[in-house]
């Protein structure tokens, strides 16, 4: 049983200048499953999340939605393509409402005429959607009109991971989730990103934070050196071991063949 | 022998070339496209032309813009300007500029408006303000004849001296107890019952007069700092339906104003000479780089009355006289 | 759950078999909540209190006849507010726009006077020439990437400079009667009206509703609120600026229309100080300078505030410095209780 991986790229390579971000990466996210994605700076991490969610646009090698070769040229072709990404700066509009940042850039309007010539908004319909998106995710902010800036910094979380996870048909990429949260909502977060990995959609995450990628990742993938060093098992692993990876000091052909994933 | 010669006539030419150098005038205006200066601008080339000096000119960006106009006296010194005639934006920032360029012995002339205190040039050529207050006030009360009145007045804005020197000089024509030609506050009297700014704009002196007779309806004789403040005065007047009963009376005699007091639309305007200044001011230039001499004091450049309806015991000439004389276009 | 030894803080890790709740529902919605609610009534209480204040000064300020002609005096600062509150949602300000209105104002005025024109076509031509000029301006600002400010503080002079040069700084008079209509009258509760009012009304109106009912309104506050997030769901923000800018371009010419028919004339010298005007309305209305938040209808209401104050005084014969003084001090008090008030609505 070999099913086709979501989410494929090979060889890929990106330079800017003289720098080679990526260089001959590979990369594989099975469904259903947390993929954490590890590394240090200029690991050519961040290159790779970029090249899959269409913010650049690698120069050579292959990616593949599902099996089908892709091309994004752009983050929008990326959504279009069903893989929605969460932004470290979350992006969310603090000053408008719940509801107005899940539908930010893909507003409902009504049907009809109005809806179409003059672009009149559905707010109704939105404020429900907004609401089942949420509660779907068990997050429990009552007021769906309440402006983002009133809420928590876990809660703002929770509005961007439920907007990308409304949207999303097949992968949900999570660019450093934890990073700016204390404990308690760190892991109301976590929760939260297994709650849509229990929808059915992969979730690619990026972090730092070890403790969590150990907690909730399903295998890791670690990025050295614009390649890919390795993928390893959280249950099998260290996390020494796996930040020695990481940092160079294990070479990843002395991985132990139970550690790999 | 050869030498001698050859150093005598060099000399001779070099002294016929210096006595040939043209005298160097420099022109500071507030804007360069207020009529007034535009005029002042052409009065000044004229003279120049006329008399063999050379003439730069240069300008602030907008009324207050000192800065524009201590660049422009800055410019022009280096440039050789031995006398400059400057119309101050404001009239005390402008003074250290013209105190440094005095100590270079540039002579500085004011023209139209004083600077602040007025011997911080060597001399004034102007309009005297109160008195083209006075003129238009004594109009106004030939008109009136002892009837019953009620003034308002659209001024200038606060703190500005020609505009209280014209207020002033237009109550005391009037007959009313006034502030002298040094005072900068505006004065007041029962008969004036209303006092607005309209920063001699039109748009804004048709709000003032508005407001002035949403204030107080029966008002019948406008007192405005100038003609475009009068245009708008007048604007208000007739969509009260009033412009018959009230008369407008200003300063400035532009031709659009003059036109304006043969339409009937303002009374009576005290015309002045911005053209006249201009000239005098370039003829002191020339007498100081010929000879030496400065000019110094304030020379009154004169007023004239321009009316619509001539009135017993006042001077005034009518429109089309007024026509010949004006500037701006 | 796994069993890996993880290194445990001391706050335990949430048991997901028992919370259904991720976060907690906020209890009760604290006091600060409603400030937000209360800046935007904040603009109309002030012109309430004005409005009362002169009553009690003066029996002519509290008429019919009184506010028509207020809301005529503020009429064409209003309606550059319309386009300027737009610009500045986004987190840009526009300060050309008194002079691009002159500019419109000596276009339509010269083409309907000296060049023949049908009035009709003489504003249209004027129309578009204020249109292209905000849509220079938001070039500028999208593709050369300039800030707002420098761009309309060079703007600001061309447009001077330009109306100078095509009016030769004359004023222009004998206005067809096409041209002044708007300054027409029809009489209502006891006093006339002037059409150019009902316009801005209805401009005002529909800018409203627009920007709270329609997705590219919505958009614009997205934009000035946080532009990032806009482009990284997808929002076009470079055409978002450039319809604003472009639009209020169109704004200040209908503004150039209502100023010729209110004063009778073509005047070059119009605008000088309408700017500041306009974007002290915007902001005594509530809208943000820094973007994303305002309501437009509070813009009208900074508008009027402004020409409340100053009819009010005049009435009371009191100095138009002090008019002045009270403007400095309201702009200060509506920025004050703008900051307070978000500041107290965040968690």
């Amino acid at each position: 049983m070999n099913p086709v991986p979501v989410l494929q790229a090979k060889n890929l390579v990106k330079r800017y200048g003289h720098v080679t971000a990526l260089d001959g990466a590979d990369f594989e996210l099975r469904a259903g499953e947390i993929l954490a994605v590890i590394g240090d700076n200029g690991a050519g991490k961040s290159s790779l999340i970029k090249a899959l969610s269409g913010a650049t646009v690698p120069d050579s090698g292959e990616i593949r939605l599902d099996g089908q070769p892709i091309h994004f040229r752009s983050p929008s072709d990326a959504r279009r393509a069903g893989i929605e990404t969460v932004y470290q700066e979350l992006a969310v509009a603090p000053a408008m409402s719940i509801a107005e940042n899940l539908f930010l850039g893909r507003e409902l309007t009504r049907f009809g005429v109005v809806g179409r010539v003059l672009r009149i908004l559905d707010k109704r319909r939105m404020l429900e959607e907004a609401r089942a998106a949420m509660a779907d995710l068990k997050i429990g902010i009552r007021s769906m009109t309440q402006p983002v800036e009133t809420l928590s910094g876990g809660q703002r979380q929770g509005v961007a991971v439920a907007r990308s996870a409304a949207f999303a048909r097949h992968v949900v990429i999570m660019d450093e989730p934890t990073a700016a949260l204390g404990v308690k909502e760190g892991n109301m977060v976590l929760e939260l990103i297994r709650r849509v990995r229990d929808k059915g959609l992969p979730v690619i995450l990026i972090s730092h934070n070890m403790p969590h990628v150990f907690e909730i990742a399903d295998r890791i993938h670690i990025a050295r050196l614009g390649k890919r060093a390795a993928v390893v098992d959280p249950r099998r692993i260290g996390m020494s071991d796996t930040v020695a990876v990481m940092t160079g000091a294990m070479r990843p052909e002395d991985i132990p063949q139970e550690c790999l994933a | 022998m050869r030498s001698s010669l050859i150093a005598l006539a060099g000399a001779v030419l070099a002294a016929g070339a210096g006595a040939q150098q043209a005298p160097v005038i420099g022109l500071i205006t507030k804007t360069e496209t207020n009529p007034f200066f535009v005029k002042m601008k052409e009065g000044a080339q004229q003279a120049a032309q006329a008399s063999g000096g050379k003439l730069l000119t240069g300008a602030g960006k907008t009324d207050g813009d000192n800065a524009g106009q201590v660049t422009a006296l800055e410019n022009m010194i280096n440039a050789g300007a031995k006398t400059i005639l400057i119309t101050p934006s404001d009239a005390r920032a402008i003074l250290p500029a013209i105190q440094k360029a005095r100590a270079k012995g540039v002579q500085v002339i004011a023209l139209d408006s004083p600077t602040d205190p007025a011997d911080g040039t060597d001399a004034l050529f102007a309009t005297d303000n109160y008195r083209a207050g006075t003129v238009i006030g004594q109009y106004a009360k030939a008109a009136f004849a002892g009837k019953p009145v009620k003034i308002a007045t659209l001024d200038l804005f606060p703190g500005h001296p020609v505009g209280a020197q014209r207020h002033n000089g237009f109550l005391k024509g009037f007959g009313l107890t006034a502030p002298d030609a040094k005072a900068t506050t505006l004065g007041t009297a029962a008969e004036v019952v209303c006092m607005a700014d309209s920063y001699g704009d039109q748009a804004k002196g048709q709000t003032a007069m508005e407001n002035c007779l949403q204030k107080n309806p029966d008002i019948n004789l406008v007192y405005t700092i100038n003609e475009p403040a009068a245009a708008g005065a007048y604007q208000a007047l007739k969509k009260a339906g009033k412009e018959k009963g009230v008369m407008i009376v200003s300063v400035d005699g532009g031709c659009t104003g003059v036109r304006n007091v043969q339409a009937g639309v303002i009374a009576a305007t005290a015309q002045q000479y911005p053209l006249k200044m201009a000239a005098m001011g370039v003829e002191a230039g020339v007498a100081y780089a010929k000879g030496g001499k400065k000019a110094s004091g304030y020379t009154d450049t004169g007023v004239t009355l321009v009316a619509g309806k001539p009135l017993p015991g006042v001077d005034s000439v009518d429109a089309k006289k007024g026509l010949e004389q004006c500037w701006g276009k | 759950m796994d069993t890996h030894a993880l290194p445990h803080d001391e706050t335990p890790v949430l048991p997901a078999s028992t919370s259904t709740e991720v976060a907690p529902a906020l209890a009760r919605e604290p006091w600060h909540f409603h400030l937000p609610s209360l800046a935007a009534l904040g603009p109309f209480l002030a012109l309430v209190a004005a409005c009362l204040f002169f009553a009690l000064q003066s029996d002519r300020f509290f008429t019919a006849q009184n506010f028509a002609l207020v809301a005529q005096q503020v009429m064409v600062v209003g309606l550059l507010a319309i386009g300027q509150t737009l610009i500045i949602l986004t987190a840009g300000i526009d300060l050309s726009c008194g002079m691009v209105m002159a500019l419109g104002g000596i276009v339509m005025t010269k083409l309907a006077v000296e060049s023949g024109l049908p009035p009709a076509l003489a504003i249209a031509c004027a129309l578009a020439v204020t249109t292209l000029f905000g849509l220079a301006n938001g070039l500028l600002v999208t593709r050369i990437k300039l800030p707002a400010f420098i761009v309309t503080l060079g703007t600001m002079n061309i447009a001077f400079a330009l109306t100078q040069l095509y009016s030769s700084s004359q004023t222009v008079t004998g206005l067809p009667d096409a041209l002044t209509a708007l300054g027409n009258t029809f009489a209502l509760g006891g006093t006339q009206v002037s059409f150019g009012v009902l316009l801005m009304l209805a401009l005002y109106v529909l800018a409203w509703l627009a920007l709270r009912e329609t997705g590219p309104g919505r958009h614009i506050y997205a934009v000035g609120n946080n532009s990032e997030a806009a482009r990284l769901t997808g929002i076009n923000v470079k055409r978002v600026l450039l319809a604003v800018y472009a639009l209020a371009g169109l704004m200040y010419g209908i503004a150039a229309l209502l100023s010729v028919a209110r004063t009778g004339v073509g005047d070059p010298n119009a605008g000088q100080t309408e700017n500041l005007d306009a974007i002290t309305a915007v902001v005594l209305g509530g809208t943000s300078l820094f973007g994303g938040r305002g309501v437009i209808l509070g813009s009208l209401v900074g508008a009027l505030i402004v020409g409340v104050f100053r009819n009010g005084l005049t009435l009371m014969g009191v100095s138009s410095i002090y008019q002045v003084l009270v403007t400095g001090i309201l702009v200060i008090l509506a920025v004050a209780t703008d900051q307070l008030s978000r500041r107290g609505g965040r968690a």
